[in-house]
């Protein structure tokens, strides 16, 4: 049996996107509006972030950080928790280039408006640069690494706030350091008077406004509080429906809903695929201690990647690594020596990369490695081992035939390191800058959604999140989804007054 | 984190011929080790859909068998350098269907060792909560 709830606006998502959303329409709670938030994931205490690798990516992550592609060749990191993958991100804080905007091409988009809104949730979400004092050697490397090979290297402005250098940021800040919509919007909002509630999966939204969700029970043993409405079945009535579930959670659920949505839902996922490159330095650097993240080398435009600093733990740094036995083990005992680099190749929305649902209606992911891909995977790889070498590296270990490359080959590495080695199912690629799948652009024939995320031709319905984006953003896209999210915000206030006096259809039992 | 029951027993003798070439330091673990690497890799299937831990069962029995055409002996009977030969033929294959599936249960493998605390120690990771603090 299921229960009945109303509420005037119901948010579904919690992160960049949802957080956004739902601390923008705090304010009309006082005029006796009410706003709903649903949330799939937990919501967990400040003493359940523990760092542990396996505790952590379990609590927080879909599939423990695992969800794999429906070719088996990659696989997708995305959180699922109060704050969403705000909760997981390491806090890089980028406004959108201003020539991917104007690819994007989307009418009444602009790239002075975005910055204009990014520039609001950095100041709200404390961005700065990190003091040379809080940069570990990890970093520093890379930095003076990437300078000695010829690359413009940039430091990234990150939103923390009391960083204590523990390293954990991809486990969830065990210090409740980075501003993420956990920390900041999300518990602004609910002092306004919005409601969260969170281990509350939304199935389905019908025509007529109602949403079919399902609250679970707290697994025995599992981290995060029970759901704030007891367990089971619920309707929820609503008036306006914002959907900020991802790039993979909103086209699968509007492709599971019985709404009338473009036939382009689904189409264009992106995903920045990504490979963790390793390096061994003669010496112990600091690597595991300190904020992963404090600089890049962006060359999307020029050569189709973005090189960024990063740390992994043990169990993500080897399955990164080439192949196994001894010579895999001897790169993984040398921990305390390894440099880390993150190589992300900008992908383009293609036809058939794209969200679709099996017959449980759960996501499935198709992807496809394009050429230019895969080139600007083999170049950022290039690039890396450059860097990794003149920083002083004595090996690299690179998708190569073997994968370790010796500092007296350093001058060989075009002929070590070609496409040839991109093999499918060999080499550990994954992702975590999802986007696409409900994409803006001029009308239901190419797009689902206006600049502003409204559904074309379905006014109560709103998106809110990354599955915006018609193209890879090329950039970390946290910002910019709280940018386009606030967008959505603005234009739900404006419509507020006619979509809220006009009375949903009455619910079929 | 509690550890779910153990694999089924011919699983376990394939995971263990494959885990002991893929990490060479895992034919050292004592019995409980095992138990808590079986454990991660368990509770990682536990939590997948039924068709994902299905594929798992199958691809490792075909593993086990695979190598009977070349050496006329199953995976687990055979010693660590011909059973290391097999999984890198399969690895740098043509097959993409087996070159995935060896990748996915490498994964699970590695999962299982490194995601033990012991393991993560013995390797030098000291990645802590206090961060700084902890190093001074």
């Amino acid at each position: 049996m299921s229960q009945l709830r109303r509420s005037d606006i119901v948010i579904v998502g919690s992160g960049a996107g949802g957080g956004t959303v739902a601390q923008e329409l705090a304010p009309l709670v006082r005029d006796g509006v009410t706003v709903l938030v649903l949330e799939r994931g937990p919501r967990l205490t400040d003493e359940e972030f523990t760092g542990h690798e396996l505790e952590m990516a379990e609590a927080l992550y879909q599939d423990g950080g695992g969800f794999l592609t429906s070719e088996g060749t990659m696989t997708l990191a995305f959180a699922a928790a109060y704050g969403g993958s705000t909760v997981v991100y390491t806090g890089t804080s980028l406004t959108a280039p201003e020539r991917v905007i104007r690819q994007w091409d989307v009418p009444g988009l602009t790239h002075a408006d975005l910055a204009r809104r990014s520039a609001k949730y950095a100041e709200q979400d404390n961005v700065h640069l990190l003091e040379p004092s809080e940069i570990n050697d990890n970093n520093r490397l890379f930095l003076e690494g990437g300078r000695q090979a010829g690359y413009r290297v940039e430091q990234f402005p990150v939103n923390v706030k009391g960083c204590r250098g523990s390293s954990l940021c991809n486990l969830g800040c065990p210090n409740q350091a980075k501003q993420g919509t956990n920390r900041v919007q999300l518990p602004r909002a609910e002092r306004a008077g919005v409601e969260v509630v969170t281990r509350a999966e939304v199935r389905s939204i019908a025509a007529d406004r109602t949403l079919h969700v399902r609250v679970a029970e707290r697994p025995t043993g599992a981290k995060g509080a029970p759901s704030e409405w007891a367990p089971g079945d619920y309707t929820v009535q609503a008036r306006i429906v914002v959907v900020a579930g991802g790039a993979i959670g909103t086209p699968a659920l509007l492709l599971r809903s019985q709404v009338p949505v473009s036939r382009s839902l689904g189409q264009g996922f992106t995903c920045h695929p990504a490979l963790i490159l390793v390096a061994e330095h003669p010496h112990a650097i600091t690597n595991d201690v300190g904020h992963p993240k404090s600089y890049y080398v962006d060359r999307a435009e020029a050569e189709g990647f973005v090189l960024e600093t990063c740390m992994y733990f043990p169990f993500v740094t080897a399955k990164s690594l080439m192949g196994f036995g001894e010579s895999h083990s001897a790169i993984m005992r040398a921990f305390p020596r390894l440099q880390m680099i993150l190589n992300l190749a900008c992908d383009h929305a293609v036809p058939g990369n794209r969200i679709t649902i099996d017959r449980e209606g759960r996501p499935v992911v198709h992807y496809r490695f394009t050429p230019p891909t895969i080139a600007g995977l083999v170049n950022g790889t290039r690039a890396a081992a450059r860097i990794f070498f003149a920083a002083g590296a004595r090996r690299v270990h690179a998708p190569a035939d073997p994968p370790l490359i010796e500092a007296a080959d350093a001058a060989r590495i075009e002929e070590r390191i070609s496409a040839r080695h991109f093999l499918p199912g060999t080499v550990s690629v994954s992702a975590a800058h999802l986007m696409g799948g409900c994409r803006m652009g001029h009308g239901a024939a190419d797009s689902v959604t206006d600049a502003w995320g409204r559904v074309h031709a379905v006014p109560w319905l709103r998106v809110a999140d990354a599955s915006l984006f018609p193209d890879a953003l090329q950039i970390n896209p946290y910002l910019t989804i709280m940018a386009l999210a606030d967008r959505v915000a603005e234009r739900i206030r404006q419509d507020a007054p006619d979509l809220l006096s006009s009375r949903p259809d009455p619910i079929r039992a | 984190m509690s550890l779910p029951a153990r694999l089924p027993r011919r699983t376990r003798r394939v995971l263990h011929a494959i885990a002991t070439v893929v990490v060479p330091e895992a034919a050292q673990l004592a019995e409980p080790e095992w138990d808590e690497l079986e454990g991660i890799v368990a509770g990682a299937l536990a939590g997948r859909p039924p068709q994902l831990r299905r594929q798992f069962t199958m691809l490792l029995q075909l593993l086990e068998w695979l190598p009977v055409l070349r050496y006329g002996r199953r995976l687990s009977t055979l010693d660590r350098t011909r059973r290391a030969r097999v999984l890198d033929l399969i690895q740098t294959g043509p097959l993409l269907l087996l070159r995935r599936g060896l990748w996915g249960v490498r994964t699970l493998v590695l999962m299982g060792y490194y995601g033990r605390r012991a393991a993560a120690a013995a390797i030098g990771y000291r990645a802590d909560p206090r961060g700084w603090e902890s190093r001074r």
